[in-house]
This record gives structure tokens, sequence and C-alpha cells, in this order.
């Protein structure tokens, strides 16, 4: 009896999470039209309920109701099942982010604000959205289009040179909190902003934030998809509910590397200063991730894309040797001050 | 119980997962297939208490590796060959029983012979599995962790070496050449 009521509040809790995760996807959507024909100077999606804000369900309804085509020289199997090697590993990722302090206790159950603290939680979600670029790689394949192929390839040599220096950025506040667990992070950087890790690791935050919108293919690093060459990159074959998935897998991934980098550099649920504790943890939490959001989204509306080979270069002649340094300093600073 | 069949589930995974990835004829399906082996050998890390290392598992060779062969598959869309006997089977053949044979010898002689090591499961549990192993890799065995990372990095000269040899050669001594590359000219020419 207790064991079914542990199974079924881990269940409920996930899918609470996936809910408001889902939930977020679809209003980043709408967030994203919105902020960009405001900086554009014009009034973007209105029609769908007040101020447009029913768009994102209308549409949602349109692609559940699309026809989906699948084109006749396509590889079947991998064409279907790309879709969801994207999307899983970008929704998975939750399972390990502490959204906020207090657990909640109802009787004998204790509900906690993160699914489960594993003590690799960094080293889990790198893991898994180095699966996601096989979906975005296959997906590319199996369409037997020039331009998704092409999208494809570019995706794979991009998540390759940047996942090393994200990897290598997230090393620093890892040597600071000595732990790869997201809450123990969190924890240790209580007690003011200036116990964040952004303080100690400009170096490591700057180059977390440009490697992540490499990894999740925004402007201006999306040449896995730049339309003005690629059509539409890698799902230019896709149509209907199988295209929803690779676009709720981009802001879905959007959104995890949000949350990691506020837990990892912002001080996750902890208040700038502690005379702001009174304000409930999970609202910090949520407005620092709606803040790097809104930088992404500025991001997009301000800076044109790079060329492939100024990206590649970029990446590797650049971010990764000023990773490795930073990595060698934090050691160093670490050895000497502790 | 759980912990037995979860074992048989991974490890018969992985064992069917290599199987395909050798016998198909399909080399993009091969891949997938070995997609599959890698993953299901980070569940027995897993079952093993062993998490950083199945991460690691994922990572690199899934993550970082596998990803690079579809990458190449996918540039040079390789024909796809019907499977035949290389001329060299037999001494192949010779050389993976060979292996074989040593791998199983070794194994069931540390069995028997070797005594267990400091760790043990409760100790790795209290002080943490990645606090074990990076202790464990930079004081017990940092010689033989030093020497993998120099045969790597010869590897990485050797490829960077193959990949820019024609390059340098068009090029000629008298451009922007430096000392390994002039090796390289000598040998080319």
């Amino acid at each position: 009896m207790e064991l079914a009521i542990q199974v079924l509040v881990i269940l409920a809790q996930i899918a609470a999470v996936l809910g408001v995760v889902l939930t977020h996807v679809a209003y980043l959507t709408y967030a994203e039209r919105k902020i960009l024909s405001d900086m554009q100077d014009r009034l973007g999606p209105m029609e769908v309920g007040p101020h447009g804000l029913l768009q994102p369900l209308a549409d949602g309804l349109k692609l559940f109701f699309k026809e989906d085509i699948i084109p006749a020289g396509a590889n079947k199997i991998i064409f279907s099942a790309a879709p969801i090697l994207v999307l899983v590993p970008a929704l998975i990722g939750f399972a390990v982010i502490p959204f906020g302090r207090d657990s909640l206790q109802l009787g004998a159950i204790e509900i906690t604000p993160y699914i489960t603290d594993i003590n690799i939680g960094l080293l889990y979600i790198l893991a898994f959205s180095s699966i996601g670029a096989y979906g975005i790689l296959l997906g590319g394949w199996a369409s037997n289009s020039k331009y998704a192929l092409l999208g494809g390839l570019r995706s794979a040599a991009q998540v390759i040179s940047y996942e090393l220096p994200l990897g290598l950025a997230l090393v620093g506040p890892v040597l600071l909190a000595g732990s790869l667990s997201l809450k123990t992070m969190t924890e240790a950087q209580g007690g003011g902003f200036w116990h964040w890790y952004v303080v100690s690791q400009p170096v490591a935050f700057v180059i977390y934030m440009i490697c992540a919108i490499a990894e999740t293919n925004r402007l201006p690093f999306d040449m896995p998809e730049a339309e003005s060459e690629l059509v539409a990159g890698f799902f230019t074959e896709y149509s209907g509910m199988r295209f929803s998935f690779f676009f709720l897998a981009e802001y879905a991934n959007m959104i995890l590397v949000s949350c990691v980098a506020v837990v990892a550099f912002l001080g996750g649920w902890q208040a700038p200063l502690p005379v702001l504790d009174f304000i409930p943890p999970v609202v910090w939490f949520l407005a620092k991730v709606y803040f790097l959001l809104f930088f992404y989204i500025w991001l997009r509306a301000t800076v044109p894309r790079l060329r492939f080979d100024q990206l590649m270069a970029f990446g590797w002649k650049i971010m990764l040797p000023i990773a490795l340094v930073n990595v060698l300093f934090t050691s160093i600073a670490k050895y000497i001050f502790s | 119980m759980v912990a037995q069949l979860l074992f048989f589930y991974f490890g018969g995974m992985a064992v069917a997962g290599a199987v395909v990835a050798i016998f198909n004829a399909n080399l993009v399906y091969s891949a997938l297939a070995l997609l599959m082996t890698f993953i299901h050998i980070a569940g027995i890390y897993i079952l093993l208490n062993a998490e950083f290392i199945a991460a690691v598992q994922i990572i690199v060779y899934a993550g970082a590796i596998l990803v690079t062969y579809v990458f190449v598959l996918m540039l040079f869309n390789p024909e796809q060959e019907k499977r035949y006997f290389h001329k060299q089977y037999k001494i192949g053949g010779f050389l993976g029983a060979a292996l074989l044979f040593l791998m199983l010898f070794a194994g069931f002689k540390t069995e028997i012979l070797s005594q267990a090591g400091p760790m043990t499961a409760e100790s790795i549990q209290e002080i943490g599995h990645t606090r074990a192993i990076g202790m464990a890799l930079f004081t017990d065995f940092i010689f033989p962790f030093e020497i993998a990372s120099l045969i790597l990095l010869v590897a990485m000269f050797g490829a960077i070496v193959l990949a820019g040899r024609g390059k340098i050669r068009k090029r000629g001594p008298g451009g922007r050449v430096d000392l390994s590359s002039r090796n390289v000219t000598k040998e080319a020419s």
C-alpha cells in the first residue's frame, strides 16, 4: 500500500513537471512572437483570444489535425522515430532540476520540489542532451532530401563542437560546489548574490551562455535550420505532429539550458539579498529563468546569423581554449583558498 | 531479484545490439544498434553503483564517438556492400579466438587469485562514486592514466598530420609551415 502511494506520488510529480514544462513551451512560442513583434514595432498575434493569448492552443490544434506526410524515398522507421528521439531527451532532463527549496508535507508523504536528486545530476543532463543530436542527424538523413541532410550534418558538427566548451564551462561551478548534484550546487550559493557563481565564474558563465545557444540551435547559431539557405534544415520534410515534436523539443531545450544556467551560475532558487527571503524560492527560480529566456529572444531580434566556418572556428579556436584555461585557474584558486 | 532481472535485460540487449551491429548490412542501422549497446552498458554500470562511469559512457561513447561515426557515414554515404569473407579471415579468426581466450583466462584468474582492493561497495557509497574514482585515478593509477592520455595525444597528432598532408604539399615550403609539418613535406617529397 505504501509502495503504491509512493509510486503514485512520483507519477503525479512527473505529470506535474511535464505539464508545467509543456505549458511553458507553448507560451514561450507566444512570448517569442510577441517580444519579437514588439521589438520590430508591430503587433504580433492578436486575433485568437485577448491579445492573441490563445494562439499557442490554436497552433497546437492546427498541427494536430494536419496531414502526416512521409516522403516517398524516406526511411520510414527512422523517419518516424527521429522526432521522439529529439523530444524525449529534451524533456527527461527536467527530472533533476530543483525548482524550489521547501518540500511539501502531506501527512506521511513528502513532496519534493524536484523529481529526483541524483548525485551526478549535471552529467545526467549532459548525457541526455548528447543523445538528442541523434534525432536531428537521423531525421535529416531519413528524409532523403538534400536540405534535410545538410541541416542534419551541420547540426552534428555544431553539437559535437559546442558540447566540449559547454561541459568545460560547467566544470567551474562543479569545482566550486564540490558536487555534481544540482540541489547541492544551489545550496552552496546561498546568502546573497555575491555568493552566486556568476560572480566568481564570469568567464564560464559567458562561455556557457554562448554554447547553450549553439547547442539549442538558436539564432545567431541556427545553422542547422538556416532558412535562407536550407529551407528549414533537418525538418524540411516533416509535417503535422512530427514537425511539432521538433518544435517542442527546441523550446523545451531552451528552457532546460536556462534552468541549468540558473542553477549553476545564478544561485537557483536563492534570493539575491538575504532580506528578500520572504518571497517564495520558486518565484526567484522562475524569474531568473524568464530573464534568461527573454535574453535568448532579445538576442534573436538583435544578432544576424554567423557563417558556418566562422561558427566552427569560433567554437574550437576561441571557446575551447578559454574554457580550458578557466578550468585550470579555477582549480588552482580552489586549491589555494581551501 | 529485480537487480538480476535488470542485469539480464541490460546484458542481453547489449549483446544483441553488438550482434546486430556486426551482421547488419545497412551501416546506419549498425551504428544505431551500437548506440543501443552503449546505452545498455551504461545501464549495467548503474546496476554496479557506478553512476559516474555510466554518465561518462553515454557522453563519450554515444555522444561523441558514435555521433562522429554517424556523421562520417552520412557525409560519404558509402555503398551498402554485401557481406563477404575478407581474404584475411583466417588470421582474423585466429587473433579473435586468441584474444577471447586471453580475456576469459584473465577474467577467471583474477576472480580466483587476486585479493579484493581497499574499496568496498559500502566505502564507495559513503564517499560518493565520483570522488572515489577521482581519488583512485589521480593517486594510485596516475601513471597508467597519464600513459593513456599520452597515447591519445599521439593518435590525435597522427590524425592531424594525415589530414593536413595534401594541403601542406600544395602550399610548398615557402608558405607558413611550422616544425611538425616540415617533417611531413620532407617525407612526402
